[in-house]
């Protein structure tokens, strides 16, 4: 289970930086600092799949880095398991699998090689990672393209070795930021099948996506992100119920009018 | 961080870019482009040694054997003019009628025996550096001076041991202090930091930029950002990696010119190469290598601290080219008559290196300065690792 409290992040602006209109508007953008994240929580139990929903530069992205450990929130607090993963970065790093549409693979190293790669990083013995590669290439279907290089792969060999990178060291939490936008509909349906999959291993999933179906397909609670603020945090029923015909497009749009206000 | 070193130099390994900075250009480019430009020295030296400048002589009867040396000489040919005036002369070789005009006095007089000094005047185009025409006067001037000297003072009675005596009274016999060794190394050891020095920086730019602002590019940097190895770990790894293939470069350099030196040296029978190793001990060569290992650090961490600042591969390459320039100042400055390796230059970076392997090659190095050459380039070096490494650490360099 993971918990997110009130978290917040703000980035410096370069020095002599012109704003645009768009962003003039925007109440996040204070002297010399954006705030990307002002505000944000929810929480995830074990087989939940969360949705991340939020309009472009809403800080899903930086929320979920934040989760991820890549960012340092500036406040709040991330309790994966109980644990405080802000305290214990390289520990919680072993409890975290990341993954997005724009996660790239090493080009010169074949798919064993990429995967392996992480495995060793997450300090997995080569008889253990040997054994776990085999288990995710048979379930994932690579076998037959192992030992190709990256470079030479298609988009859809490249996807399922980027999700067996992700998961290689059996992360207690999965985290994916857009994982199927710019892909083609067979490279989408991998990635669903792989979400599936977690969530009926009960392994927690937080992905944020602008897909409605897929929200629809997979998860069990929405989280809306605007401006930097949770918005929304409920179950997938409550988040319909926000629009009289159970339309999950109007029950966006109505939250986000909702905060504008 | 050995996996982060060792997976950067299998990626990189199969990269032919890398193989081809790191390999290819010192093994076989370099070679093959200082052989050519030898070939083509040799062959135009050659060519404009062969020439044949057409001459005239104004008052050639005046110095009847200075003519017939001028004749009988290979590289000239007489051609006839009606001209005598020094402007009309020139004009006519600015025209390209004739190479030279020598101008011999009409009241210069071989025979005299008045002690008087005669003005020649010779004209030609003295702008190209290699002024053969000048110095085949300068020869043929020379032996005719001499046999007019001799003649003269035969006339007075002066002959034999004599002539040297009065002509040269005092002849200088040059011994030098300096071994072999010191002179080979004044005239080479700073050419070889400028050749070894932008080997390193070479080797280590490339994989530098592949490995920081290429694994942005990628999209992988994220991914191992949250690995569960510290940030430090992941940057000495990649620190090492570009340390390796910029030591690699100098080293497979080295290697490479010494068995090309060797190969040349044995068939054109000339052992070039063991001539300098004899002159360079085993423990000097270690020395100069050894030196080349802080050096090549300080390039490593500030190449690796520009290339993970930078967006993209691109970007990282705009942001090195005009560095690599700033490779050469220091080393041009070590190859400038006069500077000397001293308690200043000593604390100059790359400068005294530079003139650290000129001083060993010559076997006159000063134990004192060298460790104070490699505390302070180890100093430096320790700085700059510390600054990529603090520098990996934040958020704005690493999502810019």
């Amino acid at each position: 289970m993971i918990e997110i409290r009130q978290l917040a992040k703000a980035f410096a602006l370069e020095k002599g930086q012109k704003l645009s209109e768009a962003e003039l508007q925007d109440v996040r953008y204070t002297g010399r600092s954006f705030c990307s994240v002002r505000d944000v929580s929810f929480n995830c139990n074990n087989g939940e799949v969360i949705g991340l929903l939020g309009p472009n530069g809403a800080g899903k992205t930086t929320t979920l880095r934040m989760l991820s450990t890549a960012l340092k929130p500036d406040a709040g607090t991330i309790l994966l398991d109980g644990k405080d993963i802000l305290r214990e970065p390289v520990l919680a790093r072993r409890s975290i699998g990341f993954l997005s549409s724009n996660t790239g693979l090493y080009g010169r190293l074949t798919a064993f090689e990429n995967v392996a790669y992480f495995a060793r990083l997450h300090g997995m013995t080569e008889v253990a990672l040997r054994q776990r590669i085999d288990e995710l290439f048979t379930l994932l279907d690579m076998h037959s393209f192992a030992s190709r290089r990256a470079e030479l792969m298609s988009s859809g060999m490249k996807q399922k070795t980027a999700i067996a990178r992700a998961v290689v060291h059996s992360p207690a939490l999965v985290v994916l930021d857009e994982p199927t936008t710019g892909l083609d509909i067979m490279t989408t349906q991998t990635v669903l099948d792989f979400i599936h999959s977690l969530k009926v291993a009960g392994t927690p999933v937080i992905f944020s996506t602008h897909h409605l179906d897929e929200v629809s397909s997979l998860c069990d609670r929405v989280v809306v992100i605007n401006q930097g603020i949770s918005a929304f945090n409920g179950s997938l029923a409550a988040f319909r119920q926000l629009s009289a015909d159970g339309d999950l497009r109007q029950a966006f749009m109505s939250v986000i009018k909702q905060e504008s206000v | 961080m050995w996996q982060v070193y060792l997976k950067e130099l299998l990626e990189l390994s199969r990269d032919r870019k890398t193989l081809m900075f790191v390999i290819l250009l010192p093994v076989l480019i370099f070679p093959v482009i200082f052989g050519l430009l030898g070939l083509v020295a040799a062959n135009v030296t050659a060519s404009a040694q062969a020439e044949e400048h057409k001459y005239v002589i104004i008052n050639a009867d005046k110095a009847p054997a200075f003519a017939e040396q001028l004749f009988y000489h290979k590289n000239f040919k007489q051609v006839s003019t009606d001209l005598a005036e020094p402007e009309a002369l020139r004009q006519a070789i600015r025209d390209g009628q004739f190479d030279l005009a020598v101008i011999i006095p009409a009241d210069f007089a071989a025979g005299s025996t008045e002690l008087a000094q005669s003005q020649w005047t010779v004209i030609y185009n003295t702008a190209p550096v290699l002024d053969l025409i000048g110095n085949y006067l300068k020869d043929l001037v020379k032996d005719y001076s001499r046999q007019l000297q001799l003649a003269r003072l035969e006339a007075v009675g002066v002959t034999g041991k004599q002539v040297d005596a009065v002509l040269e009274p005092v002849q200088i016999n040059k011994v030098s202090s300096a071994e072999n060794r010191e002179n080979l190394g004044e005239k080479l050891g700073g050419w070889i930091a400028y050749l070894l020095v932008p080997l390193c920086f070479m080797g280590c730019s490339y994989p530098a930029i592949d490995i920081a602002a290429g694994e942005k590019e990628r999209g992988t940097l994220e991914t191992l950002l949250i690995c569960p190895i510290s940030r430090t770990s992941l940057v000495l790894g990649k620190f090492l990696t570009v340390l390796t293939t910029g030591l690699a470069t100098a080293l497979i350099t080295v290697l490479s010119f010494g068995g090309w030196g060797y190969l040349i040296g044995s068939l054109a029978g000339v052992d070039v190469v063991a001539k300098a190793m004899s002159a360079l001990g085993f423990g000097d060569l270690m020395l100069i290598l050894a030196m080349l290992i802080p050096l090549t650090m300080i390039f490593a961490s500030a190449l690796l601290s520009l290339s993970i600042y930078a967006r993209s591969f691109k970007e990282a390459q705009n942001y090195i080219g005009p560095m690599s320039i700033l490779v050469f100042v220091p080393l041009a400055l070590a190859l400038l008559p006069g500077v000397e390796l001293n308690w200043k230059t000593a604390l100059i970076p790359m400068t005294n290196i530079s003139l650290c392997i000129k001083e060993l090659v010559k076997g006159t190095i000063d134990m004192g300065i060298l460790t104070l050459v490699i505390a302070s380039t180890v100093v430096l070096a320790g700085v700059l690792i510390a600054f990529c490494v603090n520098w990996f650490q934040r958020e704005k360099v690493l999502f810019r």
